[in-house]
């Protein structure tokens, strides 16, 4: 619109709060992680120096970083499927006419809104073997009672389901606002026509909702790698590293381990993992783009 | 409601505007950060304490800030240094000595002490307290809210089972058997050692007992793969999975307290910083003893010790010193010791007539101390959190079935032994 | 007919059952909080209701301290990435300059690499510029916002042309198009990046528990992470109750407006 030496100008400063702070902040510490990551930590007996990519070799080696990328994967992965199964779900449950469904809609979406710090708590009483609600249910049906967190097999997993109650409400919102985007028309032929609604779902609202999931999966994805709140307050990690997830070692070794090189390499494969989730992100709307 | 807002907020500068300006009638201020790991109200009776200094020492001026529990204490305390409001001092993890020392935080009280009395002062604590506190032939941590590991045990469940309730288990062999009874008598589990949290702890207690410590005096050789480290975790394992009287899996070291306090069960393993919070709280008759023996008695000691930063002025360091002396005075530490359950710090704190009253109608109260006899400093080394770290992770290991004791404890010094290989 | 009333009960009572499970830590939440501590893992509906909880939570931790925080916090924020953002993304929704382009997409990487996994040196860079426990030094790595530019371009871009010519025939300079014609127009476009913002930083931990140190800095989330750290022996009534008070602004703002909440989620997801 305006191409002038004067509007270059302009144009400029505008930009440059937001340059300087996202400078500073995103891609300045992007880049001196990795200097730092080829350097080892100083104290006062071994200051710090150059050694390559020591720091990578460790890493590689170190069993610890290595559950906790699987970790993350299984997280990503076991987040993400329910989640979206569920948000899709819910966001039908709403969409149709059922008795109360302001209500229902709200709860479903109230886990967005609360600190995850403060949900852990309340989860810690749920998991908790035997006083906690879900073995006083358990046992009150019958059932043995079982240690949640303090179990390598199912304490991950108890974490995905946190996770999954945290975000499903979430992304339900996206769905909704898809559904609610399909024509009436559509809906009303479809019953002259005689369709089922499982016919329906198949044939018009889920290829409908295919832009959105891949959205909410990229969203989720990323989520899995930066929330760690949770791990605080519930599991710190254990048993034995069987819930660690990367975000999690790294604030661990920077802060515990007061390694802040080994911190800052690990970072840096955590920002690599993240760079090929955003490749596979930029193909994926490329071919959304020219479905279009 | 809207002048409501507005003199409420004006108020609220005008105390602001006061403060800041109140505290520069101080001559020194001193920022300490403290931890809490265990129950109940504590930050208000470190609160507590502080204004009773300040009320004697016109002249100081002392924020205590809580900054969570100890690992969250240290953070802060050494972000601190590198901030616009350093700390003076701070109560910190007695093992994180070396860590301290190696970041070149700290200065030894031995730099400090110059008349004669204070150098008595320096040995008027236990000496099992303060070998977390020495390295290098200095006194580096004063102990304050010092602990050791001791048995709670509930006394109904005991006299359900048949069990005599004024003797708790001695033995291994006792606790075992005792804990068979219980569980097989009541609905209750026989015993709860607690994995989570501070498992390294906790271990430290079961070593012992087998008659052998975790790592050597300069905090750079760790034992590991010891044998009888290994028949502690197998006998920690078999707990739970051989003689099914303890849970199997880890145990959340947070929620054992109400465990305990619900009947589930009988003896929970646990800091006697929670003595107070479980006197307060328990419906059932309860009583406190020493920890069994297997080869011998055995705890490891626990808790904070204070240090005193060497980032601070000579005028700094002689204000801790005066807070410090009192927070560790017998009078101070024998309310400390009342209201928490942690140790008095000094053999004179028992003698003060306070503490003296309070044990006399609660014996429990001094399970504690006698168990000083036959304690051990508690793990600490270079790259403690790292060493700590693995232990952990190896009981946790052995604990949840992964590995066997052996090779979990094996591979564990194997990389305690990399890690501390260039401090020798 | 017959079949579709089945399908349609099935429907309605799976959706309750998934509505009362989604909210049943909020439920226990209350049922902690308002019952003495003995009841908190018994559940008895004649147990009597107490405040206690409330009084000894807000006793035993500088709550007030906290929200006042916390407030701070997410108000700096808020406006500060109003503004920030607001400008740049005036730039690039009306300026064709060399390296626009390019601009945006180097912006848009912050959409991948969140504050959250640059703690280690972005504490190093707080350190630097002396920020460590400030409230300041809370907010200012979120201050400007790969998302809120992305949002508002999207909006100025489909505001006409011809308000802006005409603005600027009455004599208005830059600022004054700005708040004249683009930000009265882009509003829903603000309540609704407003209401994401102001939940993500009321509830964020990780960087803040990294860079406050002491209570006049605290944001609520850490205050309640370090309060009811399990370390010291869980006391779910008590918990509860703080974590009532914390969440009890948002919960109350998101009951009252809940349309305005979900909308506003769902259009700043669908940008």
């Amino acid at each position: 619109m305006f191409k002038n030496n004067l509007s270059q100008v302009y144009a400029w400063l505008l930009i440059t709060p937001a340059l300087i702070l996202m400078g500073l902040f995103t891609h300045i510490p992007s880049f001196t992680t990795l200097i730092s990551s080829f350097f080892s930590t100083g104290t006062k007996k071994f200051p710090s120096k150059f050694i390559g990519f020591e720091n990578y070799e460790l890493a590689l080696d170190d069993p610890i970083f290595l559950e906790a990328v699987l970790n993350n994967l299984w997280y990503a992965v076991a987040t993400i499927i329910p989640s979206v199964f569920l948000a899709i779900l819910m966001a039908l449950f709403v969409d149709s006419k059922i008795k109360g469904r302001v209500l229902v809609r709200m709860a479903y979406f109230t886990p967005t809104i609360l600190p995850m710090i403060a949900v852990s708590n309340i989860w810690l009483f749920f998991y908790t073997p035997e006083i906690g609600l879900i073995d006083q249910i358990a046992i009150n049906l019958g059932f043995g009672s079982q240690n949640w967190l303090g179990d390598k097999e199912t304490v991950l997993n108890c974490l995905i389901l946190i996770t999954i109650w945290k975000e499903a409400g979430f992304f339900m919102i996206f769905y909704l606002a898809a559904l609610q985007n399909i024509p009436p028309e559509l809906k009303e032929a479809a019953k002259i026509e005689g369709a089922s609604k499982y016919y329906f779902f198949r044939r018009i609202t889920f290829p409908l909702l295919m832009p959105i999931t891949l959205f909410v999966v990229i969203n989720a994805t990323l989520n899995s790698f930066k929330l760690v709140d949770h791990l605080f307050i519930l599991t710190k990690g254990g048993p034995d590293n069987a819930s660690n997830l990367i975000l999690y070692y790294i604030y661990e070794s920077a802060f515990s381990f007061l390694d802040s090189s080994y911190a800052a390499t690990l970072t840096v494969i955590l920002l690599l993992i993240l760079a090929i989730v955003s490749i596979v992100q930029f193909v994926l709307f490329d071919k959304r783009i020219h479905y279009r | 409601m809207l002048k409501k807002i507005k003199i409420s907020f004006i108020g609220l500068t005008t105390i602001v505007f006061v403060m800041s300006f109140a505290t520069k009638l101080f001559s020194i201020e001193l920022n300490m950060y403290y931890p809490v790991a265990v129950g109940g109200p504590l930050t208000k009776i470190v609160d507590g304490m502080v204004n009773d200094f300040e009320r004697k020492n016109p002249d100081v001026k002392v924020n205590a800030i809580y900054a969570g529990n100890y690992n969250d204490a240290r953070i802060k305390a050494l972000a601190a240094l590198k901030s616009g409001k350093p700390a003076q001092l701070s109560v910190m993890f007695s093992i994180d000595i070396y860590e301290l020392i190696e970041q070149d935080a700290i200065v030894p009280f031995d730099d400090l002490v110059t008349s004669y009395e204070d150098k008595a002062w320096l040995y008027s604590f236990y000496p099992t307290l303060m070998e977390n506190g020495v390295t290098d032939g200095k006194v580096w941590g004063i102990p304050f809210q010092r602990s050791t590991i001791v048995m709670y045990y509930n006394k109904d469940l005991f006299r359900k089972a048949g069990l005599n309730p004024n003797k708790p288990p001695n033995t291994w062999n006792e606790l075992v058997s005792y804990g068979k009874k219980i569980k097989s008598s009541t609905n209750s589990w026989g015993v709860m050692i607690p994995s989570t949290g501070y498992p390294y702890w906790m271990f430290g207690a079961l070593t012992m007992q087998n008659d052998q410590v975790l790592m050597n005096g300069d905090g750079n050789v760790t034992y590991f793969d010891h044998p009888n480290v290994v028949g502690a975790l197998q006998f920690w394992h078999d707990l739970g999975n051989k003689h099914k009287v303890m849970p199997s899996g880890t145990i959340e070291w947070g929620t054992l307290r109400k465990n305990f306090l619900e009947g589930k069960t009988a003896i929970m393993w646990h800091s006697t910083g929670n003595l107070t919070t479980v006197k307060k709280n328990a419906k059932f008759d309860f009583g406190v003893a020493m920890l069994p023996a297997s080869k011998r008695r055995g705890t490891p000691t626990g808790g904070g010790n204070f240090y005193i930063f060497k980032k601070s002025s000579e005028a700094e360091k002689k204000a801790s010193m005066r807070l410090i002396k009192f927070m560790t005075s017998p009078e101070q530490a024998a309310h400390w010791s009342m209201a928490t359950g942690y140790m008095g710090v000094s053999p004179a704190s028992y003698q003060t007539s306070a503490l003296t009253n309070y044990v006399k109608q609660f014996p429990p109260a001094l399970v504690a101390r006698d168990q000083l006899n036959y304690a051990t400093a508690e793990l600490s080394t270079f790259q403690t959190g790292r060493v700590r770290k693995l232990l952990d992770d190896a009981i946790q290991s052995a604990l949840t079935g992964n590995k066997t004791p052996k090779s979990a404890l094996k591979g564990a010094q194997k990389n305690a032994e990399k890690l501390l290989k260039r401090y020798k | 007919m017959k079949k579709y009333f089945k399908n349609f009960s099935i429907e309605l009572f799976s959706a309750w059952i998934l509505a009362l499970f989604w909210i049943s830590p909020l439920l226990y939440a209350f049922w902690a909080a308002f019952h003495p501590n003995e009841y908190a893992i018994h559940f008895n509906v004649l147990a009597p209701l107490t405040l206690e909880n409330f009084i000894e939570a807000w006793e035993q931790a500088p709550f007030a301290r906290y929200f006042f925080n916390t407030f701070l916090i997410v108000s700096s924020i808020l406006i500060a990435q109003f503004i920030v953002c607001t400008l740049a993304a005036y730039a690039f929704a009306r300026y064709n300059f060399y390296g626009s382009n390019i601009l945006f997409a180097i912006i848009l990487i912050q959409l991948m690499i969140v504050p959250e996994v640059l703690i280690v040196e972005n504490y190093k860079i707080m350190t630097n510029l002396n920020l460590v426990d400030t409230i300041f030094g809370v907010g200012l790595p979120y201050m400007a916002s790969a998302f809120g530019i992305f949002l508002l371009r999207q909006t100025f871009k489909t505001i006409p042309k011809e308000l802006e010519e005409a603005a600027r025939v009455e004599g208005c300079k830059l600022f004054g198009i700005l708040l004249k014609v683009y930000v009265p127009l882009a509003k829903p476009t603000y309540l609704a990046y407003g209401l994401v913002s102001v939940s993500y930083h009321w509830n964020n931990f990780l960087w803040p528990l990294v860079i406050t140190n002491s209570v006049d800095t605290r944001p609520l989330t850490v205050g309640l992470a370090i309060f009811g750290a399990p370390e010291s022996g869980v006391n779910w009534s008590i918990i509860s109750a703080a974590t009532l008070l914390s969440i009890s602004p948002l919960l109350l703002g998101f009951i009252l407006f809940q349309k305005q909440f979900i909308q506003s989620f769902m259009y700043a997801g669908i940008k």
